[in-house]
């Protein structure tokens, strides 16, 4: 027999108990753990936007045009690596209430600036050749069953071909990964000048620019340098870091940190005060025994050893349980819901967990352990 | 003090403070208990039997006056030390037996040798012999709630006795058990004081009970009314 035999044996003396304490902490890391997978997959777009990389827009709004001749002028930009221009198509796919997450791009220099859209030398060579050409990212191809060599109409709601029709015709030349688990492949890019040469309106213009620049020191440099450059023009420009554009992109939606901190907060504050009380009455029931140990001679600091350790080896147990319940909830989630971002039970999530466990077991056990260090074995017996 | 006494209690004290008052135990009161004493201590309640008891087993010190333990005095030890002192060399045996609930009589009786350096193997064997003396080996992996009362009593017994303690401290032993039941667990207590040679004191309301002793002091108002052990 070892300290953490009866250690165990305390924890499992009530199984009904248990269950409740267990079931309550299970809970609360499950939504931990799949809220937080959600709020990293939100921050990804942030926490992976390269340092180097700017996105110049109209200055009035994302939504208004630039003219493409924008592109040329920027890409002489000292700084500038490469330059790329990018159109939202607003398309869908069979049901218009399934919309696609689809641009329009100049292919070369699109795969130059955007390096974590992964595709073989093969599928790069032939979309670039194919004028008609399309590539998708890994989840959307897998939502709509699309494979390499498919040929699909795509529509817009947004622009029309000359003839009147909103419906394009494609051929997917690639199925694109992404360079990272976490790098989102759920859109879909074809070329500009298919683009350009069949839509009725709005010739010759752009939705935004992607900038790669040769050092992100330069950052600074060259978007002042753009944005003086189309100043006092009818089209004003504003250029931002790629990651300072994703924020803001992210925040129109709301304040979704906020909302999901408060709901994790609140489940975990519930959860602490029940297992906390659990753990108050079920060493108070004990009083007598831990009188009964401390005559016999065990050392107040040994029994203060073993009363945390059970409460931290409920939270251990529980939270550990909860986690995997997340890990399996968030793989579920971005199986059948390949349009959502992928979510990802990433090591700080892990992490951070396992901190949130050893926390919850240390406040839910610190009162009872602190209560029978100081327990007085003439009083705890008179109680009797 | 000679080197047969086990303890000797000089001119030792007790006072309580409840609310605004001060209540005295015992002022000055002298005491010798003997190597292989079986010592019943009777009086009436509120007399000092269980502070006595205490503060014989080092759960409670005295607020004056000086206690010694085989020669070593031991009322200025600190709570670890006294925590120490204790594992070595009490065994206490508790009117309702106090077992761990969650425990079978193996894993009670081996408690206290949790507070040892013995080995795994030493402590079963340790554990065994000491469930054989109280005959309850075939008994070792019930539960409390699975034995008797009497049976409970002996498995204290046993974890009482399991680490070899100089001293056996009963508190109402039998107070929670039928008369042939008591009579069982005292000639156990018996058979451990006159074969095993283990000091006993035993605190008791019982007078059958008192009359396994070698020697019976009654207590009044925090004075020895028999002075035959008083020193």
């Amino acid at each position: 027999m070892t300290d953490f035999y009866i250690v165990w044996k305390n924890l499992t003396r009530k199984p009904l108990r248990l269950f409740l304490t267990l079931f309550a902490t299970f809970i609360a890391f499950t939504i931990y753990g799949t809220i937080t997978a959600f709020q990293v997959a939100w921050d990804s777009g942030v926490n992976l936007a390269a340092d180097d990389r700017l996105v110049t827009v109209n200055k009035i709004n994302f939504t208004q045009p630039l003219p493409v001749s924008y592109v040329n002028k920027v890409r002489a930009v000292k700084g500038v690596a490469a330059v790329t221009q990018m159109n939202w198509f607003g398309g869908y796919f069979q049901d218009p209430r399934k919309q696609l997450v689809m641009m329009a791009v100049d292919a070369p220099s699109f795969l130059e600036v955007y390096d974590q859209v992964v595709l073989t030398p093969k599928e790069q060579e032939a979309w670039i050749q194919d004028r008609q050409g399309l590539i998708a990212g890994e989840a959307v191809a897998r939502t709509y069953g699309w494979k390499v060599g498919d040929h699909i109409p795509v529509n817009s709601n947004i622009f029309s071909q000359k003839d009147g029709r909103t419906a394009w015709d494609f051929t997917i030349d690639g199925i694109f990964k992404g360079k990272t688990p976490q790098t989102d492949t759920n859109s879909v890019y074809f070329h500009y000048k298919y683009f350009n040469e069949t839509k009725s309106f709005g010739k010759d213009y752009i939705g935004f620019l992607g900038i790669r620049t040769t050092d992100p020191k330069l950052n600074e440099q060259v978007i002042k340098t753009v944005d003086d450059m189309f100043a006092n023009t009818p089209f004003e420009t504003q250029t931002v870091p790629e990651k300072v554009f994703n924020k803001g992109f992210i925040e129109q939606i709301g304040n979704i940190r906020l909302i999901l901190t408060s709901v994790v907060g609140a489940a975990f504050f519930i959860i602490l005060v029940i297992v906390g009380n659990s753990m108050v009455l079920a060493i108070r029931e004990r009083t007598g025994e831990i009188a009964v140990m401390k005559t016999l001679g065990f050392q107040s600091g040994r029994l203060f050893r073993m009363i945390l350790s059970e409460s931290m080896m409920l939270a251990l147990l529980g939270g550990g349980l909860g986690l995997s319940a997340a890990t399996g909830l968030t793989w579920l989630i971005t199986s059948k819901m390949p349009q959502m971002p992928p979510l990802l039970m990433t090591h700080s999530i892990v992490l951070q967990s396992l901190g949130f466990m050893l926390a919850m077991g240390l406040l839910t056990g610190i009162i009872p352990a602190v209560n029978a260090l100081r327990l007085n074995i003439i009083t705890a017996f008179s109680r009797q | 003090m000679t080197d047969d006494h086990l303890f000797d209690l000089k001119g030792v004290s007790k006072r309580f403070i409840k609310g605004k008052e001060a209540i005295s135990i015992f002022d000055g009161l002298d005491m010798t208990i003997k190597k292989g004493d079986f010592l019943a201590i009777m009086g009436p309640s509120g007399s000092g039997k269980t502070t006595l008891l205490n503060m014989l087993g080092g759960v409670d010190q005295p607020t004056g006056g000086e206690v010694w333990f085989d020669g070593k005095r031991i009322d200025k030890l600190s709570e670890g030390q006294m925590a120490n002192w204790r594992a070595g060399n009490i065994g206490f045996i508790f009117q309702f037996y106090n077992l761990m609930p969650m425990l079978n009589a193996a894993r009670n009786v081996e408690l206290p040798l949790l507070l040892t350096n013995l080995s795994a193997a030493q402590r079963k064997k340790s554990v065994t012999a000491a469930l054989e003396l109280v005959g309850l080996a075939d008994r070792a992996s019930h539960l409390p709630k699975e034995m008797s009362g009497g049976q409970m009593q002996r498995v204290a017994i046993a974890r009482a006795i399991v680490s070899d303690p100089k001293l056996l401290l009963c508190d109402e032993p039998t107070g929670d058990l039928d008369r042939n039941t008591a009579d069982e667990i005292l000639e156990m207590l018996q058979l451990l004081n006159k074969e095993f040679g283990k000091t006993i004191v035993m605190v008791t309301h019982d007078p059958s009970a008192a009359k396994y002793a070698t020697h019976t002091l009654h207590l009044d108002k925090g004075q020895f009314v028999e002075k035959d052990l008083v020193a």
